[in-house]
């Protein structure tokens, strides 16, 4: 099979990405990840018209909070191509990030948290 | 976040209560027992998504589509800790040519999990090379007692894969929750030494 290199590969789709994205391979911005928890903004605002059939799945997908990769696995769509969507849709305000990705690794706070609950089940 | 619609409407979402998110990269290769180990732990189905991963070291012309193309299938599940932390198990294969899939992956990680075969242990120095070589993520070894395969004290295990003193070495059947569980403490225990905390026997 076919390499490709360390920092092109993963941002690289087929056609049938670019056309549901507009022609897009990124995000608007680069803080999604695939643990990013997502909610949607429940303020009874209708997404424009024109808004796509992906879109829509998205929302009414995330009613709760899931993370982006969860998002990507209910719609049957690949996680770099659900973070263009849900990027678009968190700068529209239809969408919030309920999650602030750490920078860089994980705080001691956060990864003593994690071994107390694992301890816990 | 106040505007945000926090009403579960089914079993799949989060709690209200859960702010903030981890992963886990649960790495090894193909057969190892990487979706075993997630499905035992998760508190959801094992869930997989399809990503692409292209040849991009020629110029992309948009106008003739695919290129070389192969997709790879990441299983993934979740499990909430403590209440407000979803922690995220993200398995991935760990071969060089997946790196371009799961390099992005590894940002933020709490570390890496790597499942290993003692019947086929040399597919595991691809994997740990890797880890190495891309990432500074704490590192755990654990070693998938599959039943019919031989048995070997973790300290073997270690000399035979060249792995560093601290890495956690530790071996289970991985189909049982109990030991899955134990594998991701010893790698978050291993985090949090690395991060300068200490860690209760």
């Amino acid at each position: 099979m076919a390499t490709g290199t360390p920092t092109d590969g993963y941002r690289d789709h087929p056609v049938r990405s670019y056309v549901l994205t507009g022609g897009r391979a990124h995000p608007s911005r680069n803080t999604l990840r695939p643990e990013t928890l997502l909610c949607a903004v429940d303020d009874g605002r209708e997404l424009p018209v024109g808004a796509g059939r992906h879109e829509r799945a998205l929302l009414e997908t995330c009613r709760g909070t899931l993370a982006l990769a969860e998002l990507a696995a209910y719609l049957r769509l690949p996680t770099s191509l659900v973070a263009v969507l849900a990027s678009d849709l968190v700068d529209g305000g239809y969408l919030a990030i309920r999650s602030q990705a750490p920078h860089d690794l994980p705080g001691l706070d956060l990864l003593e948290e994690v071994l107390d609950g694992l301890r816990r089940f | 976040m106040g505007s945000a619609g926090s009403e579960p409407r089914s079993g799949r979402h989060l709690a209200p209560t859960v702010q903030r998110s981890v992963k886990v990269l649960v790495v090894g290769a193909y057969g190892v027992g990487k979706t075993t180990l997630i499905g035992a732990v998760s508190e959801i189905p094992v869930l997989s998504t399809e990503e692409t991963v292209t040849a991009a070291s020629v110029g992309v012309d948009p106008r003739l589509g695919e290129k070389s193309t192969t997709t790879v299938a990441m299983d993934f599940g979740r499990v909430t800790v403590g209440g407000a932390t979803a922690l995220y198990l993200f398995g991935t294969p760990g071969q060089k040519r997946f790196w371009d899939l799961w390099a992005g992956l590894a940002d933020g990680a709490v570390g890496a999990l790597v499942v290993v075969d003692t019947r086929r242990l040399e597919d595991s120095f691809e994997v740990l090379d890797q880890l190495e070589e891309h990432t500074r993520l704490p590192v755990a070894v654990v070693v998938n007692e599959f039943p019919d395969a031989p048995r070997h004290p973790p300290d073997a295990v270690r000399t035979a894969l060249d792995l560093p003193d601290d890495t956690p070495v530790v071996a289970g059947d991985l189909r049982e929750r109990r030991q899955a569980v134990e594998a991701l403490q010893a790698l978050v225990a291993h985090a949090v030494r690395r991060a300068g905390g200490s860690v209760a026997a």
